[in-house]
């Protein structure tokens, strides 16, 4: 494979082609839409979406190859591309890939296709304008994750939030307005302060440079700040992650985007978007300024706030009476365990933010697009419209279970080793704050199993549920792919976990150096 | 000669100042700041007289926009009469907050 | 004891049929597989192409009313079309197992066994300075637990085919029992922490499943939620315990801990703490106080699953779990004197339990907890392998008073579908004089109950005695004698372990016997109409209770004391396990074996005879089946009954000091006061309305008046004016 990949020379042009089949693809969605503009709703309906699926499935595949073709022991970027793009300023168009971004990248092209199934028969007003949405937002993560220039990654980071601001507000639920404006201006609040922290360093770069730069391995390897500039750089990046994380108390806005959000949204905010917050944490905010993170006040304050997030969440999900907004809180809590994992800076508990990172997608992902499939049937997501229904649906309360115990982290899924891995590592840093997190396995046992209880068990007292009917194909075959994933990363990580090793190691050896280097003012390092 | 057409424009400009902030009839205001507009023309032309022809060459251009913007207020005017029957302006508030 | 001193090859069970151990867990899983999918395939109906487009039409009636009440018929319900493949595959595979570790017991008797026998699968997580490999660990201790698993459980198995072969759920039932005894193996043989952890939280799983199977009765529902709550505030002190081994230790694997754990000092911080923190784990798991009231509630499972999750094996794994960390509990007394308190103190507290409940699996429940409380003395005070040797006796014996009384309730059950009776088949007052319906029930369910209550040579009696006899002699000469617990001495404290388990067994005997006094003897109290359908369980039921019967009544002659030398071979199991548990027994106490002179060991043996006789007579002389009622006409029960009766109120009394306290607050004060009032509420729709605010008196200016708008230009301009002319 890796023979075959390098004689097409797949690292030379897949970042870009991966970014561009969106594009292409919505031209493509456009192009339908004005072709087929006499046709019947419903007959455009079925086309767009096969269409949609197609592009999206066309996306996965080419990203497959990036399993074999990037190396992540090599040090350095992989796959990297450089271009000019505003000379002006010095922003070049500038992408790579080591093994934490490629792995969320594969992530983002394998979650899209199977949240364009879960929308499958959901969306059926302005479905074009829905799947070209999806595409641009896939363009904008997959930019995120990619990006090796601040003002580009900026730019992605920004991109992605008008398509969900879209999805959300158009496509959404009953309280959608509200949802969709929270989101937007909670996660614009927190990126703005980060622009200004990136024209800052850009400026600080181009002095060094002599020339307009805004390069992060530049900027990464030649500016030097003074310790207050840095801890306010550091706040001003760390705000816009913390919000997107979302770490407590920046994280109402994700309860009410979840809840309102079409199936696709929810799954895309949970299993990616969400990722973006702790990609920043991992690829931005601890290494450019690692004196300021690893600060012990800030760091306590940082850590302190991931177990109140860890425990809060789980509290506070246990007692929602909305199946949706309990899966909402929940990711507060195991999003905490990502913030820990990475705050704690070891390598066992890096690897195990990075594994709860993409397990979290995974589960969580699912259990959306199982309460979607719920809903779709019954039109409700109050848990008490419920009870006993897995006399009825039983492929759904089979699947269902399977994928809530990987959530709440029962050996044997993908969500224990993640969070295993967390507290082993972080217990060596932090003990106190480690020994209360694992106090989640308890609460996150209850609010599930409660919740799982008054879903699908008990007596089926509501007729209205006797006449659901269960899983169809499609689901089935959406959902099956994430119950390998769970099974398989729950037996077997080490493949996942060897592709994370060396860049997890290569950041907390790196932080853990410059953290204690001696600050140098930006004045005295002109080369 | 100079004091008397300078006089005379402020004199102008004063009336249509009051015209325009007194009055409520759209058209008798619109009439207010072309008065306005006259006055500054006097006194472009008057003071030609120690600058040389470039006052002379700004009243002309005035006078055209002032013509164009004769057209385009008026059309206005008349289209808001459509809507509202009536040209008072006091009664004519799409802007309040 | 050094693993990495024995290569995976050169140990004398690799060149034997021990090296296919992998195999052992790999059967009931590929089970667990076909079982599951045939569950699946019996109850599936894929759903239409477009899921919301199906109305209300067609499935009117509730679906799970039906299946419920199938046997409301008076001719048998047509059992599930897979039932057949389903009884082969599901005690198929068990049978295979069993035979295949019979046969690596053999391979083991034959091979010197002074080292462990390691086998690497996979590497698992392999993370920075965490090697975790997929392991193997196959020891006596292992095998001995292997045997009891695969053995007892191929029983239960072959017992549920006839249990459950009405019951709709068949192929799930099995599919669940043999993903049980997959995770069960696991523990028992996984050769780090983190694997046995897996196995430990997979039987949980099994179980939490289990105890719902028949999840349309909320009470159901609710046990199974319980008892994996309840497992899981335990597991979480086996998460913190093997997190504070892997920071002082830098590793997980089983000998790696053992082997640091001998250097460190004897009583210290660390070894205390991380066998505290074990120790809650085996309060979750093995039902020990305060963790024990899931246990109870458990019996909302089928009969066959009480008898082999909640009896046989996997409440015992919190004994086995202790006896593998040995060398560290044997470096912390404190902690071996806690665990022996707590173990003692639940075999009393749970017996008084046990003497006044009136369903008959409620009291074997109770007794349950009661034995696992005396286990946990025995390996509490470093007698590993009377721990052990009572975990199997006790596997065997309750068992067998488990599927006996599976049988019973069976055939009540049966008697009153025929009847159309909603009485309670679990409940001893609808019982009574069933000797002469089933006779071989009856009397293998009193050598069961001879042997629990420890009359000499059945099984029990050499198990126990064995533990009243170690704890007895830890208190002049140990470890634990020179230690001292929250300022008591060591000595006190095991002389009060001593004396709640001389208590506990005289209640025991007392319990036993009357529930065989309630349930067998006396006037049968059932209705008229149900006489007649009482009769013996078929064989496929019975069968297995024999063989328990026989394993019940011999298995003291594993662990012969050398008191009884007499009748034959002393100590097998002693010597069998010596390996394994010998050096940390021996570090408890002090270096050399425990010995009693003969006439006091003797008096032990003799008051611990009189004590099982003294209840059991007791519970003739003073309890009268005759004077029973059926439960329907049975009167409250009052003063110190209703407290026995209804446990001490202890669920209560957690449900108002630790559940509904924490829902109430995250309900009311979390979720509603903090997050929807504080940070929703005060900070984020308080900023909006802020700026609301200030955008309102802004637009306070925009009269829409042209006019004004034209006065404050004036204004303005002649401010400016001004300002430059006169500044």
């Amino acid at each position: 494979m890796t023979a075959f990949l390098s004689s097409i020379n797949y690292n030379a042009w897949i970042v870009p082609a991966l970014l561009l089949l969106p594009v292409f693809g919505a031209v493509g969605l456009w192009a339908h839409a004005l072709l087929t503009a006499k046709a019947p709703a419903d007959r455009r309906w079925r086309e767009v979406r096969i269409l949609a699926f197609a592009f999206f499935l066309a996306e996965a595949l080419l990203s497959l190859g990036l399993w074999w073709s990037i190396d992540p022991a090599a040090a350095g970027w992989q796959a990297a591309v450089d271009l000019p793009w505003i000379p002006q300023w010095g922003v070049r168009f500038s992408v790579g890939l080591d093994g934490i971004a490629m792995m969320l990248v594969l992530l983002t092209t394998l979650m899209m296709p199977l949240a364009v199934l879960g929308s499958w028969t959901s969306i059926r007003t302005k479905p074009h304008a829905y799947y070209v949405m999806l595409l641009f937002l896939t363009v904008g993560m997959l930019g995120v994750f990619v990006a090796l220039d601040l003002v580009l990654f900026y730019v992605m980071w920004e991109i992605m939030l008008v398509p969900m601001y879209l999805i959300i507000g158009v496509w959404g639920g009953e309280r959608r307005l509200y949802a969709a404006i929270k989101f937007f201006i909670y996660t614009m609040i927190g990126s703005l302060l980060m622009l200004v922290a990136i024209l800052y360093l850009g400026s600080e770069a181009s002095r060094v440079a002599g020339a307009p730069n805004f390069s992060y391995d530049f900027i990464l390897s030649n500016v030097r700040l003074d310790p207050t500039t840095t801890l306010w750089l550091f706040g001003a990046f760390a705000l816009a992650f913390a919000v997107k994380v979302p770490m407590f108390p920046f994280h109402t806005w994700l309860p009410d985007a979840h809840v309102e959000a079409p199936t696709a949204g929810s799954v895309i905010l949970a299993a990616i978007m969400l990722k973006m917050g702790t990609f920043g944490f991992i690829r931005f905010a601890l290494p450019l300024f690692p004196s300021a993170a690893m600060n012990p006040a800030v760091r306590s304050l940082i850590i302190a706030l991931a177990v109140i997030g860890i425990v809060y969440g789980a509290l506070v999900a246990m007692v929602q009476p909305d199946f949706k907004k309990l899966v909402a809180y929940s990711s507060v809590s195991h999003l905490g365990f990502v913030m820990l994992g990475i705050f704690s800076l070891t390598v066992e508990s890096m690897q195990g933010a990075l594994m709860v990172n993409i397990n979290h997608g995974v589960s969580t992902g699912a259990l959306f697009l199982l309460v979607g499939m719920l809903y779709e049937r019954r039109h409700t997501r109050m848990i008490e419209d419920y009870g006993g229904i897995a006399k009825v649906v039983p492929i759904f309360a089979t699947i269902l279970t399977i994928v809530s115990l990987s959530s709440i982290g029962v050996p044997g899924t993908n969500g224990f080793i993640g969070e295993f891995l967390v507290l082993v590592g972080s217990y060596k840093t932090q003990p106190v704050a480690t020994v209360i997190s694992a106090t989640a396995v308890i609460f996150a046992a209850a609010y599930l199993l409660w919740s799982l209880q008054r879903i699908i068990y008990n007596k089926l007292s509501k007729p209205e549920n006797a006449t659901i009917r269960d899983l169809n194909w499609r689901e089935i075959g959406l959902l099956v792919p994430l119950l390998i994933a769970i099974v398989w990363m729950g037996v077997y990580p080490k493949p996942v976990l060897e592709k994370t090793e060396a860049a997890a190691r290569r950041l907390v050896t790196y932080v853990e150096a410059s953290a204690n280097r001696v600050p140098v003012s930006a004045s005295n390092t002109a080369r | 000669m100079l004091v008397e057409a300078l006089a005379l424009s402020a004199l102008l400009f004063t009336i249509g100042v009051v015209g325009v902030l007194t009055r409520r009839n759209a058209i008798i205001i619109f009439m207010c700041v072309e008065l306005m507009l006259n006055a500054v023309n006097l006194s472009f032309v008057a003071l030609s007289k120690l600058y040389g022809a470039a006052g002379q060459v700004f009243v002309v251009f005035t006078m055209a926009v002032a013509a164009a913007e004769a057209a385009v207020g008026l059309a206005i005017i008349i289209a808001i009469f459509r809507h509202q029957r009536t040209v008072n302006l006091q009664n004519i508030n799409l802007l309040k907050g | 004891m050094n693993p990495a001193m024995i290569p995976e090859g050169a140990h004398p069970l690799a060149a034997t049929v021990a090296r296919l151990v992998w195999l052992l867990p790999l059967l009931p899983l590929l089970g667990f597989l076909i079982n599951g999918t045939l569950a699946m395939l019996g109850v599936a109906k894929i759903g239409p192409a477009d899921p919301s487009a199906n109305g209300g039409h067609g499935h009117g009636e509730v679906p799970g009313h039906a299946d419920e009440h199938a046997h409301d018929d008076h001719g048998h319900p047509p059992r599930h079309k897979f039932a057949k493949i389903v009884s082969l595959v599901g005690p198929g595979v068990l049978v295979a197992a069993f035979a295949l570790a019979v046969a690596i017991f053999a391979a083991m008797r034959g091979v010197e066994m002074e080292h462990p026998y390691l086998l690497t699968l996979f590497s698992w997580m392999p993370v920075g300075d965490l090697k975790l490999d997929a392991t193997i660990l196959l020891d006596p201790l292992s095998m001995t637990m292997v045997m009891v698993v695969t053995g007892v459980g191929m029983l239960i198995h072959v017992f549920s085919v006839g249990y459950m072969q009405d019951d709709p759920g068949y192929p799930r039932y099995f599919a669940y029992l043999n993903l049980f005894v997959f995770f069960m193996l696991l523990l028992v043989l996984g050769g780090s922490y983190p694997l046995l952890f897996v196995g430990w939280e997979g039987v949980g799983l099994c179980s939490y499943l289990l105890i719902g199977f028949w999840f349309s009765e909320k009470a159901n529902a609710d046990a199974g939620k319980k008892a994996f709550i309840m497992n899981r505030i335990g597991d979480f002190g086996f998460l913190v315990a093997m997190l504070l081994m892997f920071a002082n230790f830098g590793t997980l694997d089983i000998l790696g801990v053992a082997e640091q754990a001998a250097e460190l000092p004897m009583g210290g911080v660390i070894a205390t703490t991380i066998a505290l923190f074990l120790f809650l784990g085996c309060t979750g798991k093995s039902a020990q106080i305060p963790l024990y009231t899931w246990l109870p509630d458990a019996m909302a499972g089928p009969t066959p699953v009480s008898a082999l999750i909640h009896a046989a094996t996997m409440v015992t794994a919190g004994v086995y779990l202790v006896a593998r960390a040995s060398g560290i509990f044997s470096m912390a007394p404190v902690a071996q004197l806690t665990v022996a308190l707590v173990g003692a103190a639940t075999a009393f507290f749970a017996a008084t339990i046990g003497l006044k409940q009136w369903d008959i699996k409620k009291v074997l429940a109770y007794s349950t907890v009661s034995q696992l409380g005396y286990m946990f003395v025995a390996v509490g005070v470093g007698a590993y392998v009377a721990g052990i040797f009572h975990l199997v006796t006790h596997a065997f014996f309750k068992a067998l008073l488990f599927l006996g009384s599976g049988s019973v309730i069976y055939v009540l059950h049966a008697a009153y579908h025929k009847t159309h009776n909603h009485d309670d088949a679990q409940d001893m007052r609808n019982m009574g004089g069933l000797r002469q319906y089933m006779p071989i029930t009856f009397s293998l369910m009193w050598i069961a109950t001879l042997a629990i209550a420890g009359i000499p040579l059945f099984s029990g009696f050499f198990s126990k005695d064995e533990i009243l006899t170690s704890v007895f002699a830890r208190i002049s000469h140990s470890t634990l004698a020179d230690a001292s617990l929250l300022g008591m001495p060591g000595g006190t404290v095991l002389m009060i372990v001593y004396g709640l388990a001389v208590a506990s067994a005289l209640m025991t005997a007392i319990y036993m016997a009357r529930m065989m006094l309630y349930t067998f003897h006396g006037p049968n109290r059932t209705g008229e109409g149900e006489r007649p359908h009482l009769k013996e369980a078929p064989w496929v039921m019975t069968g297995p209770l024999v063989v328990l019967g026989a394993l019940t009544a011999f298995g003291g002659w594993l662990n012969v004391p050398a008191l009884l030398g007499a009748i034959g071979p002393v100590g097998g199991l002693e010597h069998f396990l010596e390996p394994v548990v010998g050096e940390a027994a021996l570090r408890t106490t002090l270096g050399v074996a425990p010995h009693l002179p003969h006439s006091t060991e003797l008096m032990l043996v003799g008051a611990a005879i009189f004590i099982a006789v003294a209840g059991i007579a007791f519970a003739v002389w003073r309890l009268k089946p005759a004077a029973l009622v059926p439960r329907k006409d049975a009167p409250e029960s009052t003063g110190i009954d209703r407290v026995l009766e209804n446990k001490y109120f202890v669920d209560e009394g957690y449900a108002a000091a630790f559940v509904n306290p924490t829902v109430n607050a995250s309900r009311t004060v979390l979720w509603k006061g903090f997050d929807a009032g504080i940070i929703d509420g005060l900070f984020v729709n308080g900023s909006a309305l802020l700026a609301r605010a200030f955008g309102w008196m802004g637009s306070q200016l925009q009269t829409g008046q042209v006019g004004t708008y034209a006065w404050v230009l004036l204004i303005g301009v002649i401010t400016l004016l001004g300002a430059f002319t006169f500044r």
